[in-house]
């Protein structure tokens, strides 16, 4: 029968259906000796300053290139933790299912959460499962909530860029976004590009083995590089300068937005990262990122001034200047 | 990048500045008739570089900007009605009319799609028989060629539920009407790029000819503009009116033809309504009588209301080139990207949105 391929109403309902789609589809993958204890709350002990995040994912498609909603789930709530020199440890796990999704995309996206969780180092220890009816939700929406801990030594925040700090980019921008992108409906077009998501705990922790003094850490997700920065430019009262030359950006990047009239600047990344560092910490931090798979295109894009605080400022290929603004809505490809 | 990268050299670029620094000697303003050049004088900070003497003004050439309220009115009524769907360039989808905008009305249940072409809404008409898609035709002679395209190929696919609104609008007459109003003093213009790919650059020969204006047609890069705005300083202390071309890889005298011959096809020129131009005769493009059926304004009825400009917005005058978006007591006070008045601020090409969102002179 056909309907065994699809997710059904009643798999939400708490009862055999449920339990069973519980069992077979997550517990079976995600397996942990917290999970398996199966208990309404997972029970886990600490020392320490804790870091505690969540983070909702309802991305479409649910499947692009270079990753799914599944591994963007892990991802992003680990680099939410990570970005406050956080280890992560432990993830919730909460799906809102909308009925007729075919069990072989559901389970194509927790096999992808289990590997990007097993990446990241962390353990899924307690879940949901909602499933609604047909339109009330597209396919697939995750919850993710995490928690981590943090070393005594380390306070990084958005509040604490000070003039005279450098900027470290981890990479190139605006891969995620476009390759999302290429393959919305209404807009496929073809790319060898593939989204940037990835797990950041580990090339973090190796940026605090090279320096505890780490002022801001940001991965520029939604609203891209530009937006990160201004928040970070407000929340520390402090100007910041860019320079357009030194901003790593892909040619298929490029090419994409040159075509869709978009700015690379405002592109969702979703495996990149943001530093703001002394000038004494920059060269050995920047060392060390180079060093790590995730940061093997790290460069210092800019610095933190005491001009035009709250602003961002490029410096542009052209030997002008311009101010970068927040993204105000959604970025909207042009006329003509 | 090739073909982008060689345009936004900085040495090149420095070369021109000096160019234009040492032979600019009388003061002149220039107007920038297309919003993508707005956009690109700000985002690359070329009026921070160029002398004193030269001013640069932005014209009516951003196609969301001067559509008429009336337009955007009538593009919402369209999206009241059942069983249809309005399919828009994601650009129109802010706008704000007299009292919604579509985006307003998509939030309250209407059936607005962002298509990013005339023929992916040609695709939604054929997908979805059961209701009649209504596309948003907007744009200068640029996109109103594939806009014809699409109407050819709905005609011979018998695709019946296929319409298109036509605000279509043609830019040598407004230019002309600009310039008649006499309000700005103009002593040269930036020619649109991607218009003139399609017209050609004799579209503009009238303006140096009749007015006695420099003009030369620019591309959108940084080197284009500077180049342009180079040879326009050069026509204007050789005291030269001519008509040249600094993009002679998008731009040629006669233009393409082809696509010229299809707009003429299917559409015909009629009087159009601008924002803050009033009515300029043969400025549209409305369907010819014979591709009546494909006309979403005569197949359907709507009841747009009456419709009234916001208050305080001087949109019009900004596309005029008269006044400056600092101008405007609402300028990044009551009217901001996240809520605009008016539509310079909202579309991606207006001058006001490129004056907030680049910091143009006072929020630098």
């Amino acid at each position: 029968m056909a309907e065994q391929d699809r997710i059904l109403l009643a798999h939400g309902s708490g009862g055999r259906m449920a339990h069973e789609l519980i069992s077979k589809s997550f517990i079976r993958e995600l397996s942990n000796p917290l999970l398996a204890r199966m208990d309404d709350s997972a029970v886990v002990s600490f020392n320490g300053k804790l870091a505690f995040t969540t983070d909702s994912y309802v991305v479409s498609p649910i499947f692009f290139p270079g990753g799914d909603i599944g591994k963007l789930a892990v991802c992003g709530t680990v680099n939410d933790l990570a970005m406050s020199g956080a280890k992560p440890l432990y993830l919730s796990l909460a799906f809102i299912i909308e009925e007729g999704l075919l069990f072989k995309d559901l389970k194509k996206v927790v096999v992808s959460i289990k590997a990007a969780a097993h990446e990241a180092s962390v353990q899924i220890v307690t879940g949901d499962t909602k499933v609604v009816h047909h339109g009330s939700a597209d396919k697939l929406f995750i919850n993710t909530s995490g928690i981590g801990i943090i070393h005594d030594r380390v306070k990084i925040s958005g509040s604490n860029a000070r003039p005279g700090d450098v900027v470290i980019l981890s990479g190139t921008i605006g891969d995620h976004g476009v390759a999302v992108l290429s393959k919305r409906e209404g807009l496929s077009f073809s790319t060898k590009l593939k989204s940037d998501c990835a797990p950041l705990g580990g090339l973090v922790a190796d940026m605090l083995e090279a320096s505890r003094d780490i002022n801001c850490m940001r991965d520029p997700t939604r609203g891209g590089l530009a937006t990160t920065l201004n928040e970070i430019a407000q929340q520390s009262s402090v100007g910041i300068r860019i320079d357009e030359e030194a901003i790593p950006v892909r040619e298929e990047v490029l090419g994409a937005c040159e075509m869709l009239g978009l700015d690379p600047l405002y592109i969702a990344n979703e495996g990149k990262l943001i530093a703001i560092v002394p000038q004494t910490e920059a060269k050995s931090v920047l060392k060390a990122m180079k060093k790590h798979p995730y940061g093997k295109e790290a460069a210092i894009i800019g610095e933190v001034t005491k001009e035009k605080p709250g602003r961002v400022v490029m410096n542009t290929r052209i030997g002008s200047s311009r101010i970068v603004d927040m993204l105000t809505g959604d970025p909207l490809p042009r006329i003509c | 990048m090739k073909f982008i990268d060689e345009f936004r050299r900085s040495d090149l670029a420095k070369g021109l500045v000096s160019r234009i620094a040492q032979r600019s000697k009388n003061n002149v303003r220039f107007m920038e008739f297309c919003g993508g050049h707005t956009v690109a004088i700000f985002k690359y900070g070329i009026r921070q570089l160029l002398p004193p003497t030269i001013e640069m003004v932005s014209g009516p050439g951003c196609p969301v900007c001067v559509t008429a309220n009336s337009d955007i009115d009538k593009c919402i009524a369209f999206s009241q009605l059942s069983d249809v769907i309005v399919a828009t360039f994601g650009d129109m989808l802010k706008v704000p009319g007299s009292r919604s905008s579509l985006q307003r009305a998509k939030a309250e249940g209407a059936d607005v799609r962002m298509v990013y072409s005339a023929l992916d809404a040609l695709s939604m008409a054929r997908d979805n028989p059961d209701k009649s898609v209504v596309f948003l035709g907007i744009g200068f002679e640029t996109t109103a060629p594939t806009i014809a395209a699409s109407i050819l190929q709905a005609q011979e696919q018998k695709i019946k539920n296929y319409h298109v609104f036509s605000m279509h609008k043609l830019t040598p007459p407004v230019v002309k009407a600009v310039l008649n109003a006499g309000e700005v003093k103009i002593g040269g213009i930036v020619c649109p790029g991607h218009v003139s790919v399609i017209t050609g650059s004799q579209a503009w020969e009238f303006v140096a000819k009749d007015y006695g204006i420099p003009c030369v047609v620019s591309g959108f890069e940084p080197l284009d503009i500077l180049q342009c705005i180079a040879m326009l300083v050069e026509q204007v202390e050789g005291g030269r009116s001519e008509v040249e071309i600094a993009y002679s890889r998008g731009v040629c005298h006669e233009g393409n033809v082809e696509a010229q011959k299809l707009m003429h096809r299917v559409f015909q020129s009629s009087p159009a309504e601008w924002r803050g131009i009033g009515r300029v005769p043969g400025s549209g493009l409305k369907l010819a009588e014979k591709y009546s059926r494909f006309d979403a304004e005569r197949v359907f009825e709507i009841e747009p209301g009456e419709s009234y400009e916001p208050e305080g917005c001087i949109c019009g005058e900004v596309l005029r080139g008269v006044r400056t978006p600092n101008d405007c007591a609402l300028f990044n006070t009551i009217c901001t990207p996240q809520s605009p008045v008016g539509p310079c601020m909202v579309s991606s090409e207006g001058t006001c949105a490129a004056y907030y969102l680049y910091g143009g002179d006072s929020r630098g």
